[in-house]
């Protein structure tokens, strides 16, 4: 039991996947003590394919919608039997499976005060099934449900503001990360772990196959998100913003231009100004520019 | 003891004395009481047990499946709507082999919308790998919990069992109930250790993707248990007969009178005490009538209602569901029960009666005796209003 692997190698995920990077940075900070719950969606897929599995923890995966309430009656079942002070939960579903259609299991998780750590591997798209849209697939990308043709510029939805919509439930936790920060991802977690009640970390994880972006190049994907100021790296503990993630903005180019999935974008210079003017309002909303002397 | 109490207040009794360490639910009528006078034991401290209150059945379903595959016993009741909104967790728990044991409090489905009673609802969810056990009165919704619990948790089972009880008919009707000792429950229903549970000490991932290479065998796995479960049944009725003094005989069907008769009724569930009562009218006047009761519907016990049934002449199916654009679900499988067989009724005639929640007459009932001595009826809807049809398609 010793140092057993927390997540084998050998798993079916794509080259350069972001998820993968980022659950095993979860888990490996959360430990051997836990209980996952896994909603459908490409980390089951590629993790538990029968009869492999990758996990070194117990791990259980029902449907793809209610991982927030299997975690829930994980949760019940450990604290009926005593145990849930030695054990961490943690419900771990993508950006569909989070924003969509498990959002009111999540809300109903959150709001009963479970004691669960819920992260959010947020590839932008429902990667499963070939790449569609989701509330949290960026404004203005090109997916296989919002394609850009010649009366439509893709995805004409900005993200759905989940960390907002976390935090209205009044959670002790809530922050989002990003593949291109490991340690930012493991710091989190083990803050996370260490708060009674319900936890919610997003984590920003790139999808060569999906954004097309080359696979060699997953950590530069994910950190200039967060250097452009489009994925801001945010903690609050009890409501209060007690962290973020200090940049000096690159403009929103260098991110748009490394995928494939903003091509039409970079041709149309009045969708590029909304796009950058989504990064101005984060940096205003986190106050994210580092202050120069 | 006897006491005289409402339906949904004998289930919540019993699954007390089960002791189930989670419950979830979600309020639905006629199923609201069970899961209301659960949360007051709970809130009183006569039941040690988490009460989660959740945002949908679907979370319901979902929270005792994590609850249960943490090695824990669990307990959740619902009706119609939150029963089909289940319905993705329902098929989710038995392909993962959990024991959840779940009350239906039988109702109507949508649309139009209607609260009354009749099994559409669970009917719906038949071919879902749940045992289902259907009950008469609430003596036996009583009684049926313990069996579903014996028989869920059994090691060569694994399979969760649906207790079906007519909605508002039972849920809501008062009836003197021989009400179990603690004692006797803990002697037949031992406390529940699972097979398998999401435990670190022991870490085991659940719920995997199973490939063309392998899914086909566990669907196979839960017909050959089901099959299995029509021998541990009865095994497990004797035991609760020595144990609680109420024998259920096999508890797969009761035949009522049955022996000598020339005309059958095949139902399920509440209606059974009233064709009962017409069945005795009858044989008072001298005519050989009886009842074959369902109790188990899932797994169905075709073997057992072929040798209840081979020697009658003239046999009615008389059902509160329907199968819309095929023949009513148990007449199908009454039929079948004779397939390739030498002995066999002359005359299988199928009814749907009481959808909805309209009454089932002694009258109508009478009548369905009447209609079984002229030829086969294929299915019929019996009790329909004329006049209704009328103003819908009128000419
Ligand atoms: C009720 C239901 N609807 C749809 C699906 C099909 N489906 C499975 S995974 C998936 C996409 C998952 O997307 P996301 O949650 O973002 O995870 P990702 O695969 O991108 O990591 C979909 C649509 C399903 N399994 N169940
Ligand atoms: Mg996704």
């Amino acid at each position: 039991m010793e140092n057993r692997p927390l997540f084998k190698s050998g798993h079916t995920a794509c080259a350069g996947c972001g998820q993968a990077i980022a659950a095993r940075l979860v888990i490996e900070a959360a430990g051997e003590n836990t209980i996952i719950a896994n909603n459908t969606g490409c980390l089951e897929v590629f993790t538990t394919g029968f009869p492999e599995s990758a996990w070194g923890v117990p791990w259980i995966h029902s449907l793809f919608e209610n991982a927030a309430a299997v975690a829930s009656g994980v949760e019940a079942a450990l604290k009926y039997l005593g145990k849930k002070d030695t054990v961490n939960v943690i419900a771990q579903a993508g950006d569909g499976g989070t924003a969509d259609i498990g959002l009111q299991a999540l809300s109903g998780m959150l709001e009963r005060g479970h004691d669960v750590l819920y992260v959010c591997y947020d590839n932008e798209a429902y990667e499963n099934t070939g790449i569609q849209r989701s509330g949290l697939t960026p404004y203005g990308a090109n997916t296989t449900t919002s394609p850009p043709g010649t009366v439509s510029i893709g995805n004409i939805h900005p993200k759905k503001p989940m960390i907002d919509i976390v935090l209205a439930h009044g959670i002790p936790y809530v922050a989002t990360s990003s593949a291109g920060f490991p340690r930012d991802i493991q710091r989190k977690v083990k803050k996370a772990i260490s708060i009674k009640g319900p936890k919610y970390i997003q984590i920003h994880v790139p999808c060569p196959l999906g954004w097309r972006h080359e696979s060699g190049k997953t950590l530069d994907v994910a950190k200039l998100a967060v250097e452009t100021g489009l994925y801001p790296l945010v903690e609050y503990e009890n409501g209060v913003l007690v962290s973020k993630r200090q940049i000096v903005p690159k403009p929103v180019e260098e991110y748009l231009k490394v995928q494939g999935r903003f091509k039409h974008i970079l041709k149309n210079p009045e969708e590029l100004k909304k796009v950058q003017e989504i990064a101005n309002n984060n940096i205003e909303k986190y106050g994210l520019k580092v202050q120069t002397q | 003891m006897k006491q005289f109490l409402e339906g949904s207040r004998v289930v919540a009794e019993i699954v007390k004395l089960c002791k189930p360490g989670v419950i979830s639910a979600y309020p639905i009528t006629p199923q609201t009481h069970i899961v209301e006078e659960l949360a007051k034991m709970v809130a009183d401290g006569e039941l040690v047990s988490q009460f989660i209150n959740v945002e949908s059945e679907h979370s319901a379903a979902s929270v005792v499946l994590g609850a249960v595959a943490t090695g824990v016993r669990v307990f959740t009741a619902t009706s119609s709507q939150g029963l089909l909104l289940m319905g993705e967790v329902i098929f989710n728990i038995s392909g993962m082999r959990m024991p959840v044991v779940l009350t239906c409090a039988n109702r109507a489905i949508s649309a139009p919308i209607n609260i009354w009673n009749d099994q559409q609802d669970s009917m719906a969810l038949r071919d879902s790998g749940w045992i289902q056990i259907y009950a008469e009165n609430n003596q036996e919704a009583a009684d049926f919990h313990l069996i579903a619990y014996r028989i869920a948790e059994d090691k060569s089972v694994m399979l969760p069992v649906m207790v079906c009880m007519d909605g508002f008919i039972l849920t809501h009707g008062m009836e003197a109930i021989d009400m179990p000792e603690q004692g006797q429950v803990d002697k037949f229903l031992p406390p529940y250790n699972p097979l398998y549970k999401l435990d670190p000490a022991e870490p085991i991932s659940m719920g995997l993707l199973a490939d063309p290479g392998y899914y086909m065998e566990t669907r196979y796995a839960i017909q050959e248990t089901l099959e299995q479960t029509l021998k541990l049944i009865p095994k497990v009725a004797g035991e609760f007969s020595s144990v609680f003094g109420r024998d259920y005989k096999d508890c797969l069907v009761e035949e009522y009178k049955t022996k000598d008769a020339e005309k059958v009724i095949v139902a399920m569930g509440s209606v059974c005490g009233t064709v009962k009562e017409v069945v005795d009218g009858l044989r008072e006047k001298g005519k050989k009538v009886g009842l074959l009761k369902i109790i188990t519907f899932r797994p169905f016990p075709y073997t057992r209602v072929f040798e209840a049934l081979k020697n009658i002449p003239k046999v009615a199916v008389l059902e509160k569901a329907v199968s819309l654009g095929a023949y009513a679900p148990l007449a199908v499988e009454l039929r079948a029960c004779f397939f390739n067989k030498k002995k066999s009724p002359k005359v299988i005639s199928s009814f749907v009666a009481g959808l909805g929640g309209r009454d089932i007459t002694e009258q109508s009932i009478k009548e369905i005796f009447k209609k079984l001595n002229t030829k086969e009826i294929a299915l019929e809807f019996i009790d329909l209003k004329p006049e209704l049809i009328k103003d819908e398609y009128g000419e």
